[in-house]
């Protein structure tokens, strides 16, 4: 790895440092009766609202079509996150220290399938919480379901719902794509230095 | 249209008669059409598209309503009415438990009040929208609302009054509220007979300093003047900051048939008192100390209103104050008395007067240094007119009562009798505008005109008669405010609306001062409120004797608990309900079949306690009366009451009753075992 590379990785381990400062994701909610909306900001180890209450009037509100109410207590993965991460800083730092082209690749794929599996985790809790309703809500639309959109915007009944990355989650992908930018230089750059002489020589080659 | 609108105006009705009587010269004014604009340019002055906001915020008494009205400028559209001395079934003010000992008084609970004057709070003499003043005319008294809610915060009694019309009146920098008697009682009260009203009546003002930083009132001293009725006020400011005006009619002393009896002297006076005197006075013990017994009502953290009781006050008298009081003289009966932003000039509004004399502060306390007398009334030095006068206003009109400023020189005045309102030139005191007021103006209002700083954009009329202005309503009809446009030269009749009450005065400040400040609910958490259940889980019915309470909550759309049984005739139940909701304008409702008081209306996160004695058995629902959500009309439950004699057990649906029920079983196997010692 060159130095470059090393410093690279280095500093995408300590980006991701900003996630316990900084939320990953936000939900926003409108509505005709909320002009100023609706939200929740998620954050490694904790959901909140956007404004202070936020979370108490969303699940007020969900109570109505029998969404079971958002506990951050019951989400384990809110205590293993804070972990995860502290793993992932360590991990990129000791990659970064050791300076092998084979652990930069490994971890450029772990890291990548811990985004992809952790998105998935989203997506299924979005899924549960818009699916698993109590047949005995008061508001019962057949073929209806409320799972907030992982990207981008959705109309749930009389709100519509977006959902983006926060600054969290923003500085996470970035951080993602500096690993696996400094993977692909890294590999391009093994592939010359193995290609190298060979493809200096080969025009020699071809004129010999 | 303007053809008639010039014939009602110089034939106003009955009125004509009376000022015909007073005087003749000043004849009627001319309303020409061309003051009015055109429909469309007034119409888009006042429009405030859909979701827009006004300008200004404005407060304005609602008279024999006793509550405050709050209007947005220039659309004339009502945002508030809140209750101050009045009680108001709509949300419980002055029947819940909570709210009804800021009613309490000396002569017991007075739930109703006159509501006169407002008053915005100021700081260097200009409004800075932290509270508003107003006076209870009836049963002396001075509330304090606060601007971040728009709910009455306290409520002062003023002893040994019995009329509180000048007042609040404040000082530039909130150092004081005045209250000045408009009827004259011997104090303290004693048994004496009405004819001896010049020996034994007597006319008292108070001050109640304001605490700078929570606003909270308390009476600092009073004054003992001579038994005139003490009409109106205004604080001086700038070069007259510590002086407070009064005007006073009735200097005749009458005792019966006023509207003669005290229309007899050509000059009464502006009462001038100097309260940095009097603070001198009374930090030297020459004040008495008196007794007094009034009721000092304040709204605590928690959402409770207490009242403290005050049984003296600090007296002092002119003879034993010297330099405390001057009499400024004025023609005839003055009504309101006001100062220009400059601090240099008072104006008074002789109601009967056929000009607005113009006193200069200056020239005043030039008068007192060269002890320009022009003799005593009472032992107070009275001051020659000329030596005081600035300047008099000459045909102004009829029936002079109010004047303000709008900071460009100019004074605009209401003539009650001549139903119009009069612009003059504090330079020449020329009259140089004049507009008809439909009909028979009281006070008038310009955003901040009576402070050091007016934003003199508009001026609203306050009238007291509006005939045949609206769609009639039967016999009573509503009082009527009209904005006028005075950015320019002459004023331009833009809106006329009807108001709630009767307003008197009215202060105005510009919007951006307090919206931002509003609060937009009670954080729960924060809720001190000993009966608040801050959880469902925390809901509960506890019997204490014939006592039940009931700590309930609400949020949508339910209440917890919503069956409660074992509740007998003659019990006393108090609905402890607190409002889970935290989110802005959410309110929640609670109503009861039969219920003698009232409903509540609980703010998200408030707790409010509504009493209740069942007077017969049966089933009782209860529902919430604020539209809340989808399911508002589900939001509902049912007490069951059974007879004096029932042993029905007190029984509830909320999770705390299962541990309630264990809990009295256990009790019961005490009891039996203390039953077997």
């Amino acid at each position: 790895m060159t130095r470059t590379s090393r410093l690279v990785v280095a500093l995408a381990s300590l980006l991701l440092l900003a996630l316990y400062v900084a939320p990953l994701w936000r939900i926003e909610l409108i509505a005709p009766q909320y002009p100023e909306g609706l939200g929740l900001r998620i954050w490694v180890n904790q959901i909140s609202g956007l404004k202070p209450n936020d979370l108490n009037s969303i699940n007020g509100l969900n109570h109505y079509i029998g969404m079971r109410a958002i506990d951050p207590e019951a989400i384990p993965e809110l205590r293993l996150m804070p972990r995860l991460i502290a793993a992932a800083v360590v991990v990129g730092l000791l990659v970064a220290l050791a300076g092998r082209r084979w652990l930069l690749y490994l971890w450029a794929g772990v890291f990548t399938l811990g985004a992809v599996a952790g998105l998935a985790d989203f997506w299924k809790w979005g899924y549960d919480y818009g699916h698993q309703l109590d047949p005995h809500a008061a508001i019962k639309v057949p073929g209806m379901s409320y799972q907030p959109p992982l990207i981008g915007s959705k109309q749930l009944l009389n709100f519509h719902a977006t959902s983006w990355p926060d600054i969290g989650g923003w500085i996470a992908i970035a951080a993602l794509g500096l690993v696996l930018a400094a993977a692909v230089l890294e590999w391009r750059r093994a592939r010359a230095m193995r290609t190298g002489p060979v493809a200096a020589a080969r025009p020699l080659g071809v004129l010999a | 249209m303007s053809a008639s609108m010039t014939q009602r105006h110089c034939r106003p009705g009955s009125l004509a008669l009376l000022a015909g009587v007073v005087i003749a010269a000043a004849g009627c004014t001319s309303a020409d059409a061309s003051r009015l604009g055109s429909t469309a340019e007034a119409a888009s002055k006042v429009y405030v598209p859909p979701g827009s906001y006004d300008e200004f915020y404005a407060f304005m008494s609602g008279g024999f309503d006793g509550q405050v009205g709050v209007y947005g400028l220039p659309s004339g559209r009502l945002l508030k009415h809140v209750p101050v001395f009045s009680q108001s079934a709509e949300n419980g003010w002055g029947y819940s438990e909570q709210t009804k000992p800021m009613l309490a008084t000396s002569y017991g609970q007075v739930p109703w009040d006159d509501a006169h004057h407002p008053q915005l709070s100021q700081t260097a003499g200009v409004p800075d929208g932290r509270w508003l003043f107003i006076n209870g005319n009836n049963t002396p008294r001075i509330a304090r609302l606060d601007l971040t809610r728009f709910e009455t915060e306290e409520i002062l009694e003023i002893p040994n009054s019995a009329g509180n019309h000048s007042s609040p009146f404040v000082t530039e920098n909130n150092e004081y509220v005045v209250a000045g008697t408009r009827f004259s009682v011997p104090t303290p009260q004693r048994d004496v007979s009405i004819e001896d009203y010049k020996e034994a009546f007597d006319g008292v003002l108070t001050f109640a300093r304001v605490d700078s930083v929570t606003g909270h009132m308390t009476i600092a001293f009073q004054i003992r003047l001579p038994a005139f009725d003490y009409d109106l006020s205004h604080a001086g400011k700038g070069p007259s900051h510590g002086w407070s005006f009064f005007t006073s009619y009735n200097t005749e002393e009458a005792n019966t048939k006023l509207e003669v009896n005290a229309s007899q002297k050509d000059k009464d006076y502006v009462a001038a008192i100097n309260w940095k005197q009097a603070e001198q006075c009374v930090a030297q013990g020459k004040a008495t100390t008196e007794p007094g017994r009034y009721a000092h009502n304040l709204m605590g953290d928690d959402g409770i209103a207490r009242t403290e009781w005050g049984s003296s006050v600090k007296m002092l008298t002119p003879a034993a104050c010297p330099g405390l009081a001057y009499y400024l003289p004025t023609p005839k009966s003055p009504h309101g008395v006001d100062v220009d932003p400059t601090g240099e000039f008072i104006v008074a509004g002789g109601k009967l007067a056929t000009v607005i004399p113009v006193h200069s502060f200056s020239k005043m306390q030039r008068a007192i240094a060269d002890k320009a007398f022009a003799g005593e009334d009472h032992g107070i030095p009275v001051l020659k007119y000329e030596a005081v006068v600035a300047g008099e206003v000459q045909n102004p009109g009829l029936g002079p009562l109010h004047t303000e400023f709008d900071g460009k020189g100019y004074a605009y005045t209401s003539m009650f009798l001549s139903s119009e309102i009069v612009k003059w030139s504090l330079k020449d005191y020329k009259v140089v505008d004049r507009a008809p007021t439909y009909y028979s103006i009281g006070h008038l209002m310009i955003p901040g005109g009576d402070s050091r700083k007016p934003w003199g954009k508009y001026v609203l009329a306050l009238n007291k008669i509006t005939k045949d202005r609206y769609l009639p309503t039967g016999p009573e009809l509503s009082q009527s405010a009209q904005l006028y446009d005075i950015s320019g030269d002459r004023m331009k009749l833009l809106l006329d609306f009807p108001t709630i009450g009767e307003p008197h005065y009215a202060q105005a400040l510009p919007a951006s001062m307090i919206k931002d400040r509003q609060l937009k609910m009670y954080p729960l958490m924060e809720n001190k409120d000993p009966y608040a259940a801050k959880s469902e889980k925390a809901t509960r019915v506890e019997r204490k004797g014939n006592a039940v309470h009931v700590m309930m909550t609400s949020v949508r759309s339910h209440f917890m608990p919503d069956k409660i049984e074992g509740i007998r005739v003659g019990d006393s139940v108090y609905f402890h309900l607190t409002n889970l909701e935290q989110d802005w304008d959410v309110p929640h409702g609670f109503a009861v079949l039969g219920a003698n008081n009232s409903e509540l209306l609980m703010m998200p996160g408030q707790t409010r306690t509504l009493a209740w004695v069942p007077t017969r058995v049966g089933i009782f629902p209860f529902y919430c009366t604020d539209f809340c959500s989808a399911l508002h009309q589900e939001m509902q439950g049912y007490i069951r009451v059974s007879a004096r004699d029932a042993k029905v057990a007190l029984k509830w649906n909320s999770p705390s009753y299962a541990a309630a029920e264990k809990h009295e079983a256990d009790d019961h196997d005490d009891d039996d075992e203390h039953g077997s010692h």
